[in-house]
């Protein structure tokens, strides 16, 4: 048992800073209703250091407050999928000596999003800071399909060209739409008898590991991930080489 | 302060960046697109969607397609001479079914004109009121000085928008765009209607450009300064965008000669012919464009694709005055993208938005903020965002899109933007003038810089002069991307003229174009 609360600058002071807009004018009485509110919360010690208009009928609040809740961290595991990763040197030795194939991975952000920045800082040839993407190593054949590719056009794609890890991309999370197409690719390869043959992995700034198993992937990857984590994931995957 | 660069090298670069798009220009004169066609129709008037769904506009030009080289202007003149209906109900009686537009094909030349005449002056004048209608407010409610701040609504629902637009105005915000629904630039017509459904943004249509101008013209009224609209006129529908903007009343459009191009995957030649007839739609309507060189600087690395977008601006440019705009409304752009570990990396930002600044000086540059290196640390964010904002004060940079501590993170709450232009203003205000009293050590390392972009932006053009734009795109000169003459979305909407194409109002802007 390992319990814990925020740290201001004592230890389980439950230190915390919250900030939030009302929609109400400013008034006095909008600082006290923003105070009651973070009270109803269960803080205590609520104090609203800032209340102002910052729109005609919307208020904006900073509010420090001590929460009485702890959490015992030693009750949590999060396995990440990021771990201990390999330089590409070693990537490229360990699929060379263990798989004896080049690995097909076919990557794309999917639905409607554009935005592939995630997809191409994991797989295009110059990576990103300074890591090199999956392109450029020798153990993968590397397709990047780009951005708005449907799901169908994806799955299609992967049948028809033995793929043997996909990686769907979302960056915009906006009414749950990343959620949404995540499910319906890892769903279509379920329906199209191509699941279990092919490593499934999701990637994007709101993605972890934890909702890429809730969602049936084999690993997920949050921002800040960079390329060699990614193929040493699927390197040791393949190699049946421990994580 | 002023950067000490060679006044002859900038002139070859323009020079170059004319020389680059004239044989683009031959290549545009000789053809149409399918939706050019579809801007001329909404221009006569043409609005509305068939039983199902499918745009009245594109309905017609479906139906119009082996007489389409000749332009559907005929079509229509036809129609109206023949049963002197309205275009609307022409297009109406085509939806269901009960008019085909092919019968209309050896009405006389010049009764097909006249039928048309006294449709395309009232769109001209529309036009042209709206275009008055603008400097009138503009001079009633006078805009704060530059960097004019910028903000973004995308929540998908255009009523949620307008309220945050209402909202973002009331806290300072001179400008409002609606980013449009992540899936729009690659549809092949415009939604219709307001809409209350889209990801990552709203979709663009008449009826939302309505709603949201309307809404800020009341609040314009009511802080007694002009709020300006802005929306995107990139994409497959590039050019009735420009016809809904120039019908609405909107201030401004993100409209790049070759963005779609290269991020979009968009055929070139569809977008060498939309953006042409955009911009003549946007030049009569004084429309500001914003060009999307930004987008250079996100997708590789911000250092090395410095000279790119010095390049890309003077090709905007070229193109922009190929289709009649005036230099103040060109609004060329740039980002404050690069890496924040770099050491003196602010140096190099300010050497770019600098030399840009003395480049196009009487261009409204548009200046964007980092997007590419903000993570979840709102803090460091903010402070990001800071040095962005003393870098456009400095460097005078006219549309300044204000950054969000909260980029990367979701579309802005109410009080992300507010802070957004809290920032700004603090920043902006204490340093108002700290541009006018500094001077850049010669020599130094920003002015270096900034000859060495200037150097290696001219060189980048001479080789595409060279070599040829289409070519060159093709030869991946360009951000990286290799793009095929005859590939890409939206090719086969591309056509030949035939040698009595018509479209009487690409005559009718020209017509201004040479009178300026």
């Amino acid at each position: 048992m390992n319990l814990v609360k925020p740290y201001g600058d004592a230890r389980d002071d439950g230190a915390m800073q919250l900030s939030f807009t009302l929609p109400i004018p400013w008034s006095e009485a909008a600082d006290e209703a923003a105070r009651q509110l973070v009270a109803k919360m269960g803080f205590s010690d609520v104090s609203v250091v800032d209340g102002r208009a910052i729109a005609a009928g919307y208020s904006f609040f900073v509010v420090y407050a001590r929460t009485t809740v702890a959490v015992d961290v030693d009750t949590i595991a999060v396995p990440s999928a990021a771990g201990n990763a390999l330089d590409m040197d070693a990537v490229d030795a360990l699929v060379h000596e263990r798989v004896g194939r080049k690995i097909r991975i076919a990557g794309a952000c999917i639905g409607t999003d554009a935005h592939t920045v995630g997809i191409d800082a994991i797989l295009n040839m110059k990576g990103y800071k300074g890591d090199y993407g999956l392109e450029r190593y020798r153990a993968f054949e590397t397709f990047n399909l780009g951005s708005q590719i449907s799901v169908d056009e994806l799955v299609r794609f992967t049948k028809a060209n033995d793929i043997d890890a996909v990686l769907a991309s979302q960056v915009v999370t906006q009414k749950g739409s990343d959620i949404a197409n995540f499910t319906a690719l890892s769903e279509l390869l379920e329906a199209e008898g191509v699941r279990d043959r092919v490593l499934l992995l999701c990637g994007g700034p709101r993605v972890t590991n934890l909702l890429a198993a809730e969602l049936g992937y084999d690993a997920g990857f949050g921002r800040g991930t960079l390329p060699s984590e990614v193929a040493t994931f699927i390197a040791r995957r393949f190699s049946d080489t421990p994580q | 302060m002023e950067l000490s660069i060679d006044a002859d090298l900038v002139r070859r670069g323009r020079a170059c960046a004319a020389a680059v798009v004239a044989p683009i220009r031959t290549f545009i004169n000789r053809h149409s697109t399918v939706s050019v066609e579809r801007s001329v129709l909404r221009l006569l008037g043409v609005d509305g969607v068939d039983a199902e769904g499918v745009p009245l506009a594109n309905r017609l030009v479906e139906g119009a397609l082996p007489d389409l080289n000749r332009g559907i202007a005929w079509c229509m003149g036809g129609a109206i001479a023949e049963t002197g209906l309205a275009p609307a109900a022409i297009a109406e009686a085509v939806a269901t079914g009960g008019l085909e537009l092919g019968r209309f094909r050896d009405v006389p030349a010049a009764a097909s004109r006249a039928a048309l005449d006294s449709t395309v002056q009232r769109s001209m004048d529309r036009i042209d009121r709206n275009a008055r209608e603008r400097v009138d407010r503009l001079g009633r409610l006078p805009q704060e000085p530059p960097p004019l701040l910028y903000v973004i609504v995308a929540s998908g629902n255009i009523y949620e928008d307008r309220t945050a637009a209402v909202a973002a105005a009331e806290a300072g915000a001179q400008i409002i765009a609606v980013i449009r629904s992540t899936a729009q630039s690659l549809l092949d017509f415009v939604p219709y209607g307001a809409t209350t459904e889209g990801f990552g943004g709203t979709y663009a249509t008449q009826e939302n450009f309505r709603i949201m101008r309307e809404a800020l013209d009341d609040v314009s009224d009511k802080l007694g300064r002009y709020v300006m609209l802005t929306n995107y006129a990139s994409g497959l529908c590039m050019p009735e965008i420009a016809t809904m903007a120039a019908l609405e009343r909107l201030d401004m459009l993100l409209n790049d000669s070759m963005y779609g191009i290269l991020f979009r995957d968009i055929n070139m030649k569809r977008t060498f012919v939309d953006q042409h007839f955009s911009r003549l739609l946007n030049a009569r309507s004084g429309i500001i464009i914003n060009t999307g060189e930004d987008n250079y600087l996100t997708t590789a690395d911000a250092v090395d694709q410095a000279p790119a977008v010095l390049a890309s601006q003077l090709i905007n440019e070229a193109f922009a005055h190929a289709a009649g705009m005036r230099d103040e409304q060109i609004g060329l752009g740039d980002a404050y993208e690069i890496d924040p570990d770099l050491e003196d990396g602010f140096l190099l930002q300010i050497a770019q938005a600098q030399l840009a600044r003395q480049v196009f000086p009487n261009s409204p540059l548009k200046y964007m903020p980092p997007t590419k290196h903000m993570t979840g640390d709102i803090f460091k964010g903010h402070l990001m965002d800071a040095m962005f904002n003393l870098t456009s004060v400095m460097t005078n940079q006219t549309i300044h899109l204000c950054g969000m501590l909260t980029e990367a993170i979701h579309t802005p709450f109410l009080h992300d933007r507010a802070l957004a232009i809290e920032n700004a203003r603090y920043v902006m205000g204490t340093a108002r003038h700290f541009g006018d009293e500094i001077a850049f050590k010669p020599g130094g390392k920003i002015e270096r810089r900034a000859q060495f972009v200037l150097a290696e932006a001219v060189a980048l053009l001479e080789r595409v002069t060279a070599r040829g734009l289409m070519e060159s795109i093709e030869g991946k000169v360009f951000a990286d991307v290799a793009r095929s003459p005859n590939g890409g979305r939206g090719f086969d909407g591309v056509f030949e003229k035939a040698a009595d194409y018509w479209n009487p109002f690409a005559d009718a802007l020209v017509g201004t174009v040479s009178a300026r």
